[in-house]
């Protein structure tokens, strides 16, 4: 009777104590999910401010106290925006360019990455070292004197202008070689035995093999080139070849100086949605890709 | 496939410039492999094994030597063009592919007229699994699997495209000490079944002995003794031969010879014959010794092991090289565990006497 007793009262003490464990773990999730909340409220805020902007007439846009939602509901900003701004040839020329800079780009970057990384040729740790070297110099330095170059060349208002001038990244090749270099030798060594050339083993081994950096150099590059603003802007003047940064900054200024910007907002929303689509299915490999340029960028 | 090696020399150049000494990997190696048998390439780390290995497969090319399979002169040969299948020490599988796509990967880069169709591939790949017992494992991805049945694997994708020759760079290092036993006796079955010349590598003598139908023992790129694994045990041609093999290993005294008797210290041990008189080095393995009250070698006793089936006595000699020594014999035997001394007679065919300069054998 006596141990029995005791028993049931060791097990009302383990109770009590897992009761009090189970009070602070719901506290400290009620806490962490409180602050995750607020933090996504402080990000997501400009988001929604611009699509309840852009859903706006001018008139209640230009209220000195702001309305956050809007009386009327304006979803013909986004059919006029769409067309005031050209917006379809705006998209084409941005996904053309940033297509095929992706894909020539990815070329160059791997086929420079496999050679660095597992060929042996003379001078071949002094030229990966110069190639990081031009990572010291600042983007905006080579602004001036690629546009000189281009513009000697002629190739100001054309597609190539805004393709080729950005096909080299070093930090991609570098990014690239690093995880390349993980590889294994021995694979290498392997895959010369069971029969393959470089290129074979390059695209049935390194390739399958460092995927999940080439999608997030895919999607770095992509969002690149849709955000790209400064270089475009300089180099093209006809309507034909602008890119959508551009495009949309001018777009909705009225002939009286007025900014329509209700529908300037909706466009940007419209520019927003691939990268907004991108992000939500692939945000797995640009985490990836970011923490890891992180290491080692 | 009878495989042949000539001269075969492979000298790695100096990378640092101050200090241009060449490193002589591989040293002069002239020995045939007769066809269909296992062999092992066994040394210390450092002797050019793996080397030559890897210079059978085409990975590394020789400085100078050729290297035939049956008449074929393979030397320029590169490794996809050469015909072997080569397991590494870590089995490098390729880690995206599953067990089924790893096996078939060697016989889809099959060019020319030994293109396969599709099914033949299939067909030739699991007949593969089945024959080293992984076919149930064909969908798994390498890190789904054990040590022991990537090992498998890698020997299924080595053996997969029927090869001349099969190389196994330590094939056993990998695995946990049960696993080894099992897995080496499973290569030699593998190796009875397909009948290919298999040449591995190993630093452990016990593993080379097991299996192997020939032992190629090297030191530093030099052939000591190329032979039977019991042929080397009980006649090594030098003392780092007679060193490398056994376990326990062999027991090393200073001794000398004088008119046909070896001396170990002032005791009279064995009598011998046609060896000059002269500064010796004595070897005596571990069972070469029988305990006999009367015997001519004392020890100073300090301890006894009993191992069942036999009884391991650690003693202590002023000549002996090692701090101590190692006689094994019949657990039958009475000792005197409390006595300080302990007398041995040796048997004849277990002491080795070597040149104290050349440590070559003279008896």
């Amino acid at each position: 009777m006596k141990i029995d007793e005791n028993i049931t009262m060791h097990q009302q003490d383990m109770q009590k104590v897992s009761v009090r464990q189970k009070v602070v773990k719901i506290l400290v999730q009620v806490a962490l999910y409180a602050f995750l909340i607020l933090m996504a409220i402080i990000v997501l805020f400009p988001f929604y401010w611009m699509i309840n902007s852009s859903l706006k007439t001018l008139d209640e846009y230009r209220l000195s106290v702001p309305t956050f939602w809007p009386h009327v509901v304006m979803w013909e900003n986004y059919v006029n925006a769409f067309n005031t701004a050209n917006l379809g040839r705006l998209f084409f020329n941005t996904m053309y360019v940033g297509i095929v800079s992706t894909i020539l780009s990815l070329v160059i970057t791997v086929l420079s990455a496999f050679a660095f990384a597992r060929l042996e040729f003379k001078g071949k740790n002094i030229l990966f070292a110069g190639l990081l070297a031009t990572m010291m110099i600042p983007g905006e330095l080579f602004t001036i004197t690629n546009y000189g170059t281009v513009s000697a060349w002629g190739w100001l208002d054309s597609y190539r202008v805004l393709i080729v001038p950005f096909l080299v990244s070093v930090f991609y090749i570098y990014l690239l070689r690093q995880n390349f270099l993980q590889i294994p030798n021995e694979l290498y060594l392997a895959a010369k035995v069971d029969g393959t050339s470089d290129l074979k083993y390059l695209w049935k081994v390194m390739i399958p093999l460092a995927l999940p950096t080439l999608i997030s150099i895919t999607i770095l590059k992509m969002m690149g080139a849709w955000n790209s603003y400064v270089w475009p802007n300089l180099v093209t003047r006809k309507e034909k070849y602008r890119l959508i940064t551009n495009g949309l900054r001018n777009a909705f200024t009225e002939t009286t100086g007025d900014v329509n910007y209700p529908q300037q907002m909706a466009a940007v929303a419209l520019v927003s949605i691939p990268l907004f689509l991108v992000f939500i299915f692939l945000r797995k490999y640009i985490m990836k890709g970011v923490s890891r340029s992180g290491i080692k960028g | 496939m009878e495989v042949t090696l000539q001269n075969l020399t492979k000298i790695f150049p100096s990378k640092n410039k101050k200090d241009p000494t060449e490193v002589v990997a591989v040293n002069d190696f002239t020995f045939t492999i007769p066809d269909g048998k296992l062999i092992g390439l066994l040394g210390p780390s450092g002797c050019g094994k793996s080397t030559t290995l890897y210079m059978l497969s085409g990975l590394q090319k020789p400085t100078s030597g050729r290297i035939f399979f049956g008449k074929d002169d393979v030397t320029e040969l590169t490794p996809e063009n050469r015909g072997v299948g080569l397991v590494f020490q870590n089995y490098a599988l390729y880690p995206h592919m599953t067990v089924k796509q790893n096996i078939l990967f060697p016989l889809q880069n099959l060019k020319g007229e030994d293109k396969l169709e599709k099914e033949e591939m299939l067909k030739r790949a699991y007949e593969t699994a089945k024959l080293v017992q992984i076919d149930e494992l064909m969908e798994r991805k390498p890190s789904e699997l054990s040590g022991g049945q990537q090992q498998r694997v890698a020997i299924a994708r080595a053996l997969v495209k029927m090869p001349r020759v099969l190389l196994l760079d330590e094939p056993l290092s990998n695995l946990d000490a049960r696993l080894r036993l099992q897995t080496r006796e499973e290569i030699k079955r593998i190796q009875r079944e397909t009948k290919i010349t298999t040449i591995f590598v190993t630093h452990d003598q016990e593993e080379a002995m097991s299996i192997s139908d020939l032992i190629v023992v090297m030191k530093l790129g030099v052939i000591q003794q190329i032979d039977k694994p019991q042929a080397v045990y009980d006649n090594p041609v030098n003392l780092f031969v007679a060193k490398f093999l056994g376990t326990p290993p062999i027991n090393v005294f200073n001794g000398k010879v004088l008119n046909n008797e070896l001396y170990i210290g002032e005791e009279k041990v064995l009598k011998v014959e046609n060896v000059a008189d002269q500064e010796v080095i004595v070897g005596i393995r571990p069972e070469g010794f029988i305990l006999d009250k009367n015997g001519p070698l004392s020890c100073n006793l300090s301890n006894v092991e009993v191992m069942g089936r036999d009884v391991s006595i650690v003693s202590t000699n002023p000549n002996s090289q090692n701090p101590i020594i190692r006689s094994i014999i019949d657990a039958d035997n009475e000792i005197d565990h409390e006595s300080e001394k302990v007398r041995f007679s040796l048997k004849p065919n277990k002491v080795f006497i070597f040149s104290k300069e050349t440590e070559k054998r003279l008896f």
